[in-house]
């Protein structure tokens, strides 16, 4: 197994006691099969323990150790050392203020998910004696895409709209909530477009498209936002020409 | 939260969008065609004066005019927010302003056929 001695450049912020953030300069030697976390780890490990990241899962699932990976929202456990050259220049997610290093503050986020209620709001109740509900796998692939998103946020650090417009819901939120509005078993529509058909919800995305280069689940939230649009495009044309259809 | 009313020009934008896709390259090969003078007896003059005569063409003609400019205004309207002009309302208006006289001119010629 070859090694290979890695520069990184590595954001460092702690807000309290700094005035500005500054890069840092670490040169370790690394298995040339390791990925950007495993060469972070053996920094905190052997050089610098005040070095402070999220990770959890080292496996692509748990979505914790998003960061900026040459000017690039990637996961750390997923971005290889083989495919970088010269100096690698490490910083926390675009977008998102800093608590400290390459760790955000993710409370934004955590609130507009909350806002569309990500969770299954059944169409009719049912009694436990009735058994489980049915899915035909043509219900089941309207959505399955939508559930493979693990809130890891690159879309977020990628979206130039969110950038811009802090207040947009963007698209992890927006898919989770159509993932929801698609699903057989859901009657949750109306209370979610409460949030998503607002001028702040879905109407911001101005589809670059740049949430599903970087998604790493192959979400595709740019496909979930555009098919919420013209739901809710429909929704709106039903409702002004045609208002003797409401409920 | 109030419903948007952002679907009033998002639905032609997009109307306008799927069609140019699929109009633009048929206009660029027949484009290319009539350039290198391969001009196809279907689209010489008198034929597509008479077709436009039709009250039908008429129609269809002035609506893809139409979906097609504003599709170009709502476009260019997004990428003069994301380029920094902030001046959205005066944007959107004068942009529109000019798809829908675009329109308007069309429909003139279109009625004097
Ligand atoms: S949609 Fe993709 S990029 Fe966005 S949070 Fe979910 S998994 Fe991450
Ligand atoms: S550590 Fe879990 S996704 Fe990277």
């Amino acid at each position: 197994m070859s090694e290979r001695r890695v520069e990184l450049e590595v954001l460092r912020y702690h807000p309290e006691t700094d005035a500005a953030p500054r890069f840092q300069r670490y040169s370790v030697d690394c298995r040339e099969e390791w990925v950007v976390l495993d060469a972070l780890n053996h920094v905190k490990e052997t050089l610098d323990p005040t070095l402070s990241y999220r990770w959890s899962c080292h496996m692509a699932v748990c979505g914790s150790c998003g960061m900026m990976i040459n000017g690039e929202p990637r996961l750390a456990c997923k971005s290889f050392l083989r495919d970088y050259q010269g100096v690698i220049r490490v910083e926390p997610l675009a977008h998102f203020p800093i608590e400290r290093d390459l760790v955000t503050v993710i409370d934004d986020f955590m609130a507009k998910l909350k806002r569309v209620k990500p969770y299954l709001i059944p169409a009719q109740a049912r009694a436990l004696e009735q058994g489980e509900y049915r899915q035909t796998p043509a219900e089941l692939k309207r959505y399955k895409q939508f559930t493979l998103c693990m809130n890891c946020m690159l879309c977020y650090a990628a979206c130039p709209e969110y950038g811009l417009i802090p207040k947009f819901i963007g698209p992890a939120a927006i898919s989770l909530a159509h993932r929801y509005n698609q699903d057989s078993r859901d009657g949750g529509r109306a209370a979610r477009q409460e949030e998503i058909a607002a001028a702040e919800g879905v109407w911001e995305c101005s589809f670059t498209g740049a949430c599903s280069e970087v998604c790493p689940e192959h979400v595709d939230p740019a496909a979930a936002l555009q098919q919420v649009k013209i739901k809710s495009t429909v929704d709106w044309y039903l409702a002004h020409l045609m208002p003797w259809l409401k409920k | 939260m109030a419903q948007s009313s952002k679907p009033i020009v998002w639905g032609p934008f997009a109307a306008g969008g799927t069609l140019t896709a699929f109009l633009t390259p048929a206009l660029m090969v027949l484009t290319l065609l009539a350039a290198l003078g391969y001009t196809p007896d279907l689209l010489a003059y008198e034929r597509l004066h008479a077709f436009a005569g039709s009250w039908l063409a008429k129609l269809a003609l002035a609506g893809t005019v139409f979906l097609t400019l504003w599709s170009a205004a709502h476009r260019l309207r997004i990428t003069c927010y994301d380029l920094g002009v902030r001046a959205d309302t005066l944007v959107a208006t004068l942009l529109y302003s000019a798809a829908l006289a675009g329109t308007a001119a069309a429909a003139l010629y279109l009625s004097r056929i």
